[in-house]
């Protein structure tokens, strides 16, 4: 407002007397207009940037957990880092479960909803029946992952077995610990998503369809090409990215199942992270692969403000 | 261009009959609105025709053939929906453009990447784009084409919307209350629009409106439903002019007709506010309503008087309403000549031509009256 008023006065009065005035009005302003996002903002410095740049400044120190005293060692934390073979490992295992769980969760997360919202009873049965795993705790579902993917009685080997096929020690083999995790991974989040979808798909015009239909859209497939898919694409965006957000948290199931084994084929960022900060104390160094995550997430958050920016509104 | 004919459709919804029973024959090229209050299942009726809702019982012919249990878009018909319906993340263009893909594209070419290569598309592509400029042109939306239609006003989006129904050459429009959206300049502007358009393209429109004057200065003919059933068709005059019931003749007509509590005696004479009317009918004697037109009502002469109770001056005309004395009874009248309006509260006499008098019995159905005499009821009968 104050701004749009001051270019508007100056473009208007070239007189010096006019703009030596405007200034102190528009400062008067200014002043309030401050006061009034100090409490915001202050909230802000103490909850969230205040912590980040803590994290920051950790991660160029040598701190350990409890130690004393610290030494500024500037980027030797990185150096370290960048020298781990595991932090690679970790680093694809996160990226490699990132690009399994989130098309897989957006996927059938959207493809439930549509099966929800097109049939005519039951459907809030279903829908609590998907939600169900959002709502229950990761730590104790992992457990209940745990004995159905047990190599002997572990239920999906029995019904492998059933169907004469192979069965696998599934979180104990190397080439399919990281798997397991996403397919329990993509389980967990497919509730969520399906939530998100059902709003959106409710929220579509029913109009739309008819007219769709009127134009000559006769198959299922049309209609969703160039009504639902489309009309869902503000919700599509921010699916994927909450999807992609959670998916680099990847943690519990890590924890509880694998902790990261077999050799480090399911070692995950965040847990490289609790591994050094909270087993190792190396509290610097856990800082540092914070920061990495941080950055992937931030780039997720930039995609999604430009992809916003980039007009998926609708009036 | 099609003959649309409705045999016996009757629909319920969850035990409510919204339709009962509608027997109708729109004819090739006719523009037909279908006028009635909110609830009367006009628009139903348009849905049924367009197939998006299916009846309970009935049959629909679109030029002889059958097309119940066919889907809306095998019938080959456009529809203009009162919300418009356009696509808000495609252009004007692509719009417009949609129904044709749809048509003359096949499904594999109207895929985003792998369709652009195939060999047919770019010849169809071009065909498509001849033809919606045609249409854009004739809908003076040329410029406008680009524009999604969050950037387009009410009635730009409503051109838009009918160069999409235009563009495919349809047997027949059908149209949903698509000016209701409107300002009121507007939607006096689209009306002749409207007309216009069903000149040029001789096409068989089908009009659902609830507002009369809509009805009346666009159709051809109109068919008023009340209550799920359709009560009267005819021309805009015809309805005008001879309602066959009296719920026709209150809701066409603005302002509305008005209706006096009258009795019929045992000779076949009229009795009304204490006075005979010139004329006689054969029905049983009893009571009966008489509804005259508010610009039949002569002031300053006549038999009757009542006092000024509220004046309504619009310029060109103006309407005074009057209560009319010794009853309850109100009834306007329109006067054409706004400089000499009677002032509030004064007594004014007033009366009718015979001929002006609609007669209905108590259910509401027209009575046949034979005027007695071509004079008018200006002095108190003497009986």
């Amino acid at each position: 407002m104050s701004d749009g008023s001051m270019t508007i006065g100056a473009a208007v009065a070239p007189t010096g007397t006019t703009r030596r005035t405007l200034p102190a009005h528009g400062s008067r302003r200014t002043h309030a207009a401050y006061a009034l996002v100090t409490p915001a903002a202050a909230l802000m410095l103490v909850m969230l940037l205040g912590p980040l740049a803590g994290v920051i400044a950790l991660s160029f120190t040598d701190y350990q957990l409890g130690a004393p005293q610290f030494a500024w060692i500037g980027l030797a934390n990185y150096q370290d880092l960048f020298a781990d073979k595991v932090f690679w490992t970790a680093l694809r295992n996160t990226l490699a479960y990132v690009v399994i769980v989130v098309p897989g969760a957006v996927i059938a997360g959207l493809a439930i909803a549509l099966l929800i919202q097109s049939g005519t009873s039951l459907r809030s049965l279903y829908r609590t029946i998907y939600f169900l795993p959002v709502m229950a705790t990761l730590i104790a579902m992992a457990v209940v992952w745990e004995f159905m993917l047990h190599p002997q009685f572990g239920l999906v080997n029995g019904m492998l077995r059933g169907a004469g096929l192979p069965a696998f020690a599934w979180l104990q083999d190397r080439s399919t610990a990281l798997y397991a995790l996403c397919a329990i991974g993509i389980w967990q989040a497919v509730g969520f998503n399906m939530v998100l979808f059902l709003a959106g798909l409710v929220s579509i015009p029913k109009q739309l369809y008819e007219a769709a239909e009127i134009d000559g859209a006769s198959s299922g497939w049309a209609r969703f090409r160039l009504v639902t898919w489309p009309m869902l694409g503000p919700v599509t965006t921010f699916v994927v990215v909450i999807s992609g957000i959670r998916s680099f948290q990847v943690f519990d199931t890590v924890h509880v199942l694998t902790k990261g084994g077999p050799s480090k084929s399911t070692e995950v960022l965040i847990h490289s992270m609790y591994t050094e900060g909270f087993e190792f104390f190396r509290s610097g160094y856990a800082a540092a692969i914070t920061v990495v995550f941080l950055v992937f997430v931030l780039l997720l958050t930039l995609i999604k403000s430009r992809l916003a920016d980039r007009g998926v509104h609708y009036t | 261009m099609a003959q649309i004919e409705l045999s016996a459709i009757r629909k319920s919804f969850d035990g409510t009959d919204v339709l009962k029973g509608i027997d109708f024959r729109i004819a090739d090229g006719e523009f037909i609105s279908l006028v009635g209050p909110s609830g009367c299942g006009k628009s139903t009726l348009l849905r049924i025709i367009a197939g998006l809702e299916p009846q309970n019982s009935g049959e629909v012919h679109i030029d002889g053939r059958p097309v119940d249990g066919i889907r809306p878009s095998a019938r080959n018909l456009a529809m203009v929906f009162q919300s418009y319906a356009l696509y808000p993340h495609l252009s004007a263009f692509d719009n417009i453009a949609v129904p044709l893909r749809m048509r003359r594209l096949s499904a594999i070419e109207r895929l985003p990447l792998l369709g652009a290569l195939l060999p047919g598309r770019r010849a169809k592509e071009r065909h498509i784009r001849a033809d919606i400029e045609g249409i854009a042109e004739q809908l003076d939306i040329t410029p406008l084409l680009r524009r999604k239609p969050g950037q387009l006003s009410g009635g730009q989006r409503q051109r838009v919307a009918v160069g999409r129904a235009m563009v495919r050459e349809p047997l027949a429009f059908l149209f949903d209350e698509p000016l209701s959206n409107l300002d009121a300049k507007l939607r006096v502007h689209m009306r002749a629009e409207l007309a216009e358009l069903h000149r040029r393209l001789k096409a068989t429109f089908v009009y659902v409106t609830h507002d009369q004057a809509e009805a009346m200065t666009m159709s051809s003919r109109i068919a008023v439903m009340m209550g799920g059933e359709l009560i009267q068709a005819g021309t805009p005059a015809e309805i005008y002019n001879e309602p066959g019931d009296i719920r026709v003749a209150e809701f066409i007509g603005s302002p509305k007709i008005n209706v006096l509590p009258g009795r019929i005696r045992k000779d076949g004479g009229v009795d009304v506010l204490g006075t005979t009317l010139k004329l006689t009918c054969n029905a049983a004697a009893g009571d009966c309503r008489i509804a005259v037109r508010p610009e039949r009502i002569e002031l300053g002469t006549g038999p009757f008087s009542g006092t000024v109770v509220h004046l309504e001056n619009l310029g060109a005309e103006a309407f005074v309403h009057l209560a009319v004395e010794g009853t309850g009874s109100r009834l306007i009248a329109r006067l054409a000549d706004v400089r000499h309006l009677p002032a509030m509260a004064s007594s004014v006499a007033f009366g009718f031509a015979s001929d002006a008098v609609r007669m209905f019995d108590p259910a509401g159905k027209r009575i046949e009256l034979r005027v007695e005499q071509a004079e008018r009821v200006r002095e108190p009968a003497h009986v």
